[in-house]
């Protein structure tokens, strides 16, 4: 087996031992040939055109912003478990920390609460005019999953969404938190929770759901923008899907409005408001309804769950008079909830033909055993049978699973 | 020779040649080789009894360890032949550790206790001569002695009035730095004003040193309008950022790796100030500590760690706290430089912050300032330490270790002067309690600004529709007669 360069360099340190102990370089060179490999090349993703609109996964799109956020901004850094070399834990930082450096892509130790309150701190940065104190960086803190920022959560909802409001504005925290959310494939209950309902609970934080590329392109620019902490909730499914967006989703710049839903088909029967990845099952369903039973639903893609869109939701629901929500997260106090209480307190009550209806994740610790996990998450028939029993159509009730009410 | 060592030498020459099929690799083990060349340096001839040989080889195994200073000794040509020749592999995760054949512990009691650095005695005798006092880099000067003084008797002043208000029901809570003093205000005037303090809880001292007033005090702690966070924060939760002083959070220890982010910032900066961060020793138990720490280490931020060890944390004693020689021990951990002083002098803790400053300064590495101390007063007015602790105690500790009294002996400081300080002092105190109580507090409307950069559409709905609310109301007659403000 032929030794590559740096396991080379290490033989070589690990077997002079009081040479590699008193000779700084040699120790120096040792060690930093275990953490840098020769460097690669930037990298370039080539993204196909047809017809002027380029192909672009969610993970290139992810990496587009970033990339053009840190080149605008000196300011912006990133921070995280295996963004540098490693390239990302899902390579969504690849070839960052060759063009930034070690200084703006930060390999941590294994510490979310240690990262995350590392990150808010070197954020804290005054309001007004003069010449900022101690901190004044804007981090991008990546959490390998949201599942493990739970042992950051006090960092991010305590000293990130509350500051501003407890120092009366005097500091603020231009942070951002991202990482992927909800479940994957196979990876059973502590790597499959979804975390929308937690975050957007908390007054102070902002909350997006990207689902597709022009999403995540435009609402992680927009994050790092903001000057509030915001929770960016991605998606590990959604990374290797590609989407065909407009020229201009890709230039730098371009950000989608915090706080402002997107009507993604319009409808006339139903309205189904979906967030992350659910907006893709929920087109599915609405196309196969018109397809096959001429139902005419409108979806809605939430992106921003906190501040969350009600005018849309509300204009939506009083044209169509029907509503579905679909999340993955778990049913009590979710998000579908959160959306069918604001339409039951709204004049759009009185346009309802039908109680509103929840799609969500089954109530059980997410399984592991393929058929178990299917049946744990919505699924394209649970939108359909629902959106069914909202028009008292028939084949609303056939083949229920855990997912559905 | 005997005919064992006859047939061993058979045997080791036989391997030597390579026979046994070459079965063996060429890499002689640390002892054969070791054994030939011991034959070789007696010159040959008869073989060493073996018990001797043991011996003498279990005896040098002991000085085969190689000390700090052995290590920071360039290596000799011999001993790099020496090394390549044994041709051992080193693990990355602890290049330098050298291999042994004696199973020894690193006994945790056997690690030496580090030492309190003090230059007064608990009588206020400095323990330097003055030739000495005067030599010695980063002595306060006498200005500043006297003020590091008259800022503590402000302090204690302080903190009386405001317990007493709390236990009168004017304000909710107060936290007391009683017999804690020296390590705040000492550590306080020994940084620089622009060096970013990330304060625990017991630290208002820094404030009081950095010019904040007693009426900023008490505004805070009242809630009132004009007061930065304008009644945003319980009392106590300070901030203040022209005086480079981070808003204190509740969540323990959290602030800890604020600081070591701070840290990083003003590196990146190249700034000339560093982070301060205070903790408790209790606080140390956290594990935003440890990974703050880590961090520090990993990162090289250039920040200042000072640990109030007091002994407590609420009814927590320290032994339960923690088994290792307090907090400063763990720096080593963490590859970490450390120094702990007697927190209650506040000499030394002026010489040892100044000191520790300019080196993290210099080094832009971490350094970590254990100051011991004790907690002379209750956790919070939340608490009566009674139940956990003993008068006597605490009446020993504050007649003893009292840090005011020690600067007041060493300054000899005129009694009556000082009566006459405390009493304005606290008459300015009282007066500007009351001003705060009598200021007024953030009106309604206001409260929904400051959640975000910009008021979201929902919180101007709501504010709005409180404002129609409050309208309404103000119509009615109510029924005490007084309004809200």
């Amino acid at each position: 087996m032929a030794l590559s360069h740096a396991s080379k360099r290490l033989l070589q340190a690990s077997t002079v031992r009081h040479a590699a102990a008193s000779s700084p370089t040699l120790l120096q060179a040792a060690t930093s040939a275990l953490i840098r490999l020769p460097s690669h090349p930037p990298t370039r993703f080539r993204s196909s055109s047809a017809g002027g609109k380029p192909s672009v996964t969610v993970r290139e799109a992810l990496n587009t912003a970033l990339d053009q956020a840190m080149e605008r901004d000196p300011n912006v850094c990133i921070l995280g478990e295996e963004v540098a070399q490693y390239q990302g834990a899902y390579k969504i930082t690849k070839g960052l920390w060759e063009k930034y450096g070690t200084d703006r892509v930060v390999d941590t130790p294994i510490t979310e609460q240690g990262f995350a309150g590392l990150g808010v701190g070197a954020a804290f940065a005054s309001v007004g005019g003069d010449v900022p104190r101690g901190g004044r960086l804007r981090p991008v803190v990546e959490f390998m999953t949201w599942n493990f920022a739970m042992q950051a959560i006090d960092q991010i909802v305590n000293s990130a969404a509350k500051t501003r409001y407890m120092s009366a504005g005097k500091i603020q925290v231009p942070i951002v938190f991202r990482g992927p959310n909800g479940a994957a494939a196979g990876v059973a209950g502590q790597h499959s929770q979804d975390y929308a309902a937690w975050y957007s609970h908390v007054p102070g934080l902002k909350v997006l759901m990207p689902y597709d590329a022009e999403d995540a392109k435009g609402l992680l620019t927009a994050a790092i923008l903001d000057d509030d902490p915001v929770c960016v909730l991605e998606d590990e499914i959604m990374y290797g899907q590609t989407f065909q967006v407009d020229r201009r989703v890709m230039e730098p710049g371009f950000t989608v409005p915090i706080g402002q839903a997107k009507v993604m088909r319009a409808g006339r029967d139903v309205t189904v408001v979906a967030i992350g990845r659910w907006v893709g099952v929920a087109l599915r369903a609405a196309e196969a309804l018109r397809a096959d039973e001429g139902v005419d639903v409108e979806v809605v893609n939430l992106r921003t769950v906190r501040p969350m869109d009600e005018t849309t939701i509300l204009e939506s629901v009083m044209r169509t008079h029907h509503c579905v929500t679909v999340e993955g997260g778990f049913p009590q106090s979710g998000v579908g909830a959160e959306i069918c209480a604001r339409i039951m307190e709204s004049e759009a009550f009185d346009y309802l033909d039908a109680p509103c209806e929840r799609i969500t994740g089954a109530d059980v610790v997410m399984p592991y055993a393929k058929n178990l996990e299917a049946r744990a998450l919505p699924s394209e028939d649970d939108v359909k049978r629902a959106v069914r029993r909202q028009l008292q159509r028939p084949g609303a009730t056939d083949g229920k699973s855990a997912a559905a009410r | 020779m005997s005919w064992r060592a006859r047939l061993g030498r058979c045997i080791y020459r036989g391997w030597e040649w390579g026979a046994f099929g070459g079965a063996v690799t060429e890499r002689k083990t640390w002892a054969q080789s070791r054994f030939s060349r011991e034959r070789s340096a007696r010159g040959g001839g008869k073989s060493v009894g073996r018990q001797r040989w043991w011996a003498r080889r279990w005896a040098s195994e002991a000085s085969e360890v190689p000390s700090a200073a052995a290590l920071a000794a360039p290596a000799t040509t011999s001993a790099v032949q020496e090394a390549a020749a044994r041709r051992e592999v080193h693990f990355p995760g602890a290049l330098l550790a050298p291999y042994t054949c004696r199973l020894a512990f690193e006994e945790a009691t056997a690690v030496p206790i580090i030492p309190a650095y003090r230059l007064l005695d608990e009588q206020g005798t400095l323990l330097l001569s003055a030739a000495e006092a005067a030599a010695l880099q980063h002595f306060p000067a006498a200005e500043t002695v006297r003020r590091m003084y008259s800022t503590m008797v402000s302090l204690n002043v302080m903190d009386a009035i405001l317990y007493a208000a709390q236990r009168q029901g004017r304000i909710s809570f107060y936290m007391t730095t009683f017999c804690e003093e020296a390590a705040v205000v000492g550590s306080a005037a020994a940084l620089h004003h622009d060096d970013e303090v990330f304060a625990q809880y017991r630290e208002q001292g820094v404030l009081l040193w950095r010019g904040y007033t007693f009426q900023d005090f008490c505004d805070q702690c009242c809630g009132a309008r004009d007061e930065p966070a304008r009644g945003h924060q319980m009392p106590i939760h300070y901030g203040r950022r022209d005086m480079h002083f981070h808003t204190v959070s509740s969540t323990l220890a959290t602030q800890i790796p604020h600081a070591v982010g701070a840290a990083y910032a003003l590196k990146m900066d190249a700034a000339p100030r560093i982070a301060a961060c205070y903790f408790g020793e209790g606080a140390a138990s956290e594990g935003d500590f440890h990974a703050a720490m880590n961090f520090a280490a990993t990162l090289e931020c250039p920040v200042l760690f000072l640990c109030r060890n007091n002994g407590y944390a609420i009814s927590t004693p320290a032994s339960e706290q923690f088994r290792g020689d307090g907090i400063a021990r763990r720096a080593a951990g963490y590859g970490m430089d450390a120094l702990r002083c007697d927190g209650n002098d506040a000499l030394a803790v002026y010489v040892a912050v100044r000191t520790a400053r300019e080196r993290v300064l210099r080094t832009q590495r971490p350094v970590l300032l254990e100051m011991l101390t004790y907690r002379g007063g209750h956790h919070s007015t939340s608490d009566d330490s009674s139940r956990y602790r003993s008068t006597e105690e605490i009446e020993f500790f504050m007649q003893h270790a009292d840090p005011v009294a020690r600067l007041r002996t060493y300054l000899a400081v005129d009694m009556q002067a000082e009566r006459q300080a405390r009493e304005h002092d606290r008459e300015r105190v009282l007066e500007a309690l009351g001003r705060a109580e009598a200021k007024p507090r953030e009106p309604p409307l206001d409260m929904f600004t400051d959640v975000y950069a910009q008021l979201p559409p929902h919180l101007i709905r709501q504010r709005e529709s409180l404002r129609a609310h409050l309208e309404r109301m103000a119509a009615r007659p109510s029924p005490s007669g007084t309004a809200e403000p």
